[in-house]
């Protein structure tokens, strides 16, 4: 069975590259204040100001993705940042440490520096520690939001004070930006990144219908405008496009994966260096990776231009990440029944607690509340020393023939 | 029906080949050590197998292969996972729901059937050799001997010693830490069998009928009376427990065969 590639890739790169050379080209002409941003961050506030914004884990996911972040992470490790941290971290300090970027494919010399640092630790401590790093390197102030965790309700006073915290920022953005945020230009950024998510959900709601256009290891390629430019309109016109040609697989009644058998659902972070090896794996198996934690984690619903320092609080809040177990249970259990899926797989990522969600029971509570298989395998989303391809495809090919038999009523193995 | 079916398991350190017969009857085996030529190894034990069946190659209708080599066996017609091959074997000679140790070389493996004798879940152990055949035969070597000397060791014991069963290399230390203190390799061993079953015990709940397999366990079953003083319990340690997923594979075969005929004909 293959894999049926997507035709908007193209236009894909196109966007991608276009973002990258205007960071690149700003910088390097100080014709824009630039910021980093964690990928679930303020953005919206730093682009109200002007500031082009660079992605750290984006670029540490493209590191993984070339198989290149193992060879940057021991600089990181030699420095006393250890292996059980975040690989991102490991491999994104370690590429600077090595005067190198993937980023040089696009005709950069170098990941523009940042005029400030700006964090939000919905996602864990891990990004603030990342950025402290470059904070001292650089002498430039690393500023952000400290964010509640385990969050079983998302109550107003939680938002009152996160959104304080993102008011408090605007000061200090301002003088280093050199210009005053003005609630016009604040409310038409925040319309613009909620468009782009709300195209985001659309494409990713495709994936509901049998079978489905898309799979997961597709929407983590095609997620990379929805992480580093929402409220920039070229990634809505961009998300127009892809949007539209799941919409003709699905009239054509085109599937993504040929023939396709089983629908899963990924819980936890990609295996960035492996895509392709898993991607094949599953499609030789008939089996469509349909939806994912992961992907729908920049569906940001409560944007609301009329109430923009509340509603990115609110967004930031109700996120998957930030969730204790029984809302992150109810969140999968729903999207198990909408996306029609037959198992779960869940990703053990070594260095990624946050995102592991099999450590404290999930997946045995969720195979027996919802009667569904469920396969948890170790890997990393970019550390490969912590992946074994063998074990993996043993346990996934094991998997899925457990769903075949399941589907065969009262015929056990060999009866 | 029938006359003759072949399973192999490739595994990382031996790879079994079973012939069996219409009936479902093990009537040939052979386990050879697989070393780095994967296809030569399936070879040559599948040869020894039809060997002591007393059979010909041409006799045999179909092959299926298993095991972390099974895409290497050039000559096999099929190939199922060993999870699906283990399962397959042991529900042959255990009926109803049962959980399944196996212990291979290089990897241990904790398997759920629900009565039906269908899988509801599998876990394979961590990355780290702990817990699995490569784990004993480093601390064969630690400890001076071999690892077909290994169970002979342990049985002259003389004192019950702890060692971790988190990491291969961490527990290696603590080996050598206790023979510079003074404490007899016999005990050691012993203290290894006991880390192996720490390491299997906690990968899954052990409940209901359980049943050990894998070389390990056909090798080494001073593991599974441990094992049964650990967790309280009998294990049940069906016929040729090394051979159980080269002989799940010959059952795969002749599942397959008997499901096409049984299609043919309606």
């Amino acid at each position: 069975m293959k894999r049926r590639v997507l035709e908007s890739t193209a236009s894909l790169k196109e966007t991608m590259v276009g973002y990258y050379l205007e960071l690149g080209s700003a910088a390097a002409a100080k014709s824009a204040p630039v910021a980093w941003c964690t990928s679930t961050g303020p953005v919206e506030i730093l682009r109200a100001l002007g500031y082009k914004v660079h992605f750290p884990e984006n670029h540490s996911s493209m590191l993984g993705a070339a198989r290149t972040a193992n060879d940057y992470m021991t600089r990181a490790h030699a420095r006393g940042y250890s292996q059980d941290i975040c690989s991102y971290l490991t491999a994104d300090i370690g590429a600077f440490l090595a005067g190198e970027t993937p980023f040089s494919a696009f005709g950069l010399e170098e990941v523009p520096k940042p005029d400030v640092l700006v964090f939000n630790t919905n996602q864990c401590r891990d990004v603030r520690d990342w950025y402290e790093f470059y904070g001292r390197t650089w002498d430039v102030p690393v500023i952000g939001i400290e964010s509640m965790h385990m969050i079983e309700n998302v109550t107003d006073i939680q938002v009152d004070a996160i959104a304080s915290q993102m008011e408090d920022l605007v000061p200090p953005l301002e003088e280093i930006a050199g210009t005053r945020l003005t609630s016009d230009n604040f409310s038409e950024i925040i319309a613009l990144s909620k468009e782009c998510v709300d195209l985001w959900k659309s494409c990713m709601e495709m994936a509901a219908h049998k079978p489905s256009p898309v799979t997961f290891f597709d929407s983590t390629i095609h997620m990379g405008p929805v992480v580093t430019m929402r409220g920039i309109p070229a990634a809505n016109e961009y998300y127009r496009l892809f949007l539209s040609e799941l919409q003709k697989r699905v009239d054509d009644g085109v599937a993504a994966v040929e023939g396709e058998r089983f629908r899963l659902y990924w819980e936890g972070m990609p295996i960035w260096g492996k895509l392709r090896e898993l991607s094949e794996l599953f499609a030789a198996l008939s089996t469509t990776v349909v939806a994912s934690t992961y992907c729908n984690s920049w569906i940001f619903d409560a944007l609301d231009a009329a109430d923009p320092f509340r509603s990115m609080a609110r967004a930031s809040l109700e996120l998957f990440i930030v969730r204790s177990d029984t809302p992150k249970e109810s969140y999968i259990e729903r999207m198990v029944r909408e996306f029609s899926v037959d198992g779960i797989v869940f990703h053990d990522s070594r260095t990624c607690p946050s995102n592991s969600n099999c450590r404290y029971g999930m997946p045995e509570r969720l195979r027996e509340q919802l009667d569904i298989p469920v396969i948890t395998i170790e890997g990393d989303q970019i550390d490969l020393r912590c992946y074994s391809s063998e074990q993996t495809k043993t346990s996934l090919e094991g998997f899925i023939e457990q769903l075949e038999d399941r589907g065969r009523p009262g015929e056990g193995v060999g009866d | 029906m029938a006359r003759f079916l072949g399973g192999i398991d490739c595994g990382t350190w031996t790879t079994k080949a079973v012939v069996i017969d219409g009936d479902a009857r093990l009537v040939g085996s052979l386990v050879v050590r697989t070393a780095a030529d994967l296809a030569g190894a399936a070879e040559r034990a599948f040869d020894g197998a039809i060997e002591r069946a007393g059979i010909t190659r041409e006799e045999c209708a179909a092959i299926w292969a298993t095991g972390f080599g099974r895409t290497n066996v050039s000559f096999a017609d099929g190939t199922r996972t060993e999870l699906d091959c283990h399962a397959r074997g042991v529900h042959h000679y255990v009926k109803g729901a049962v959980t399944i140790i196996d212990i291979g070389g290089q990897d241990a493996k904790v398997v759920r059937l629900d009565a039906q004798g269908r899988r509801i879940s599998h876990k394979m152990n961590r990355k780290c050799a702990a817990g699995t055949g490569s784990f004993l035969e480093e601390m064969a070597l630690r400890l001076g001997t071999s690892i077909e000397d290994f169970h002979d060791l342990a049985s002259g014991f003389t004192e019950e010693l702890e060692l971790g069963s988190f990491c291969t290399v961490f527990t290696g230390t603590e080996v050598l830490t206790s023979i510079r203190q003074g404490k007899r390799p016999a005990d050691l061993a012993r203290a290894s069998y006991r880390s192996v079953v720490k390491r299997v015990l906690e990968m899954d709940i052990f409940e209901g009928q359980v049943v050990a397999t894998g070389g390990v366990i056909a090798h080494h079953p001073v593991i599974v009376a441990m094992m049964e003083e650990a967790f309280g319990g009998t294990i049940i340690v069906p016929p040729h427990p090394q051979e159980m997923g080269a002989f799940g594979a010959a059952l795969a075969c002749l599942h397959e065969i008997e499901s096409v005929r049984k299609e043919d004909a309606s």
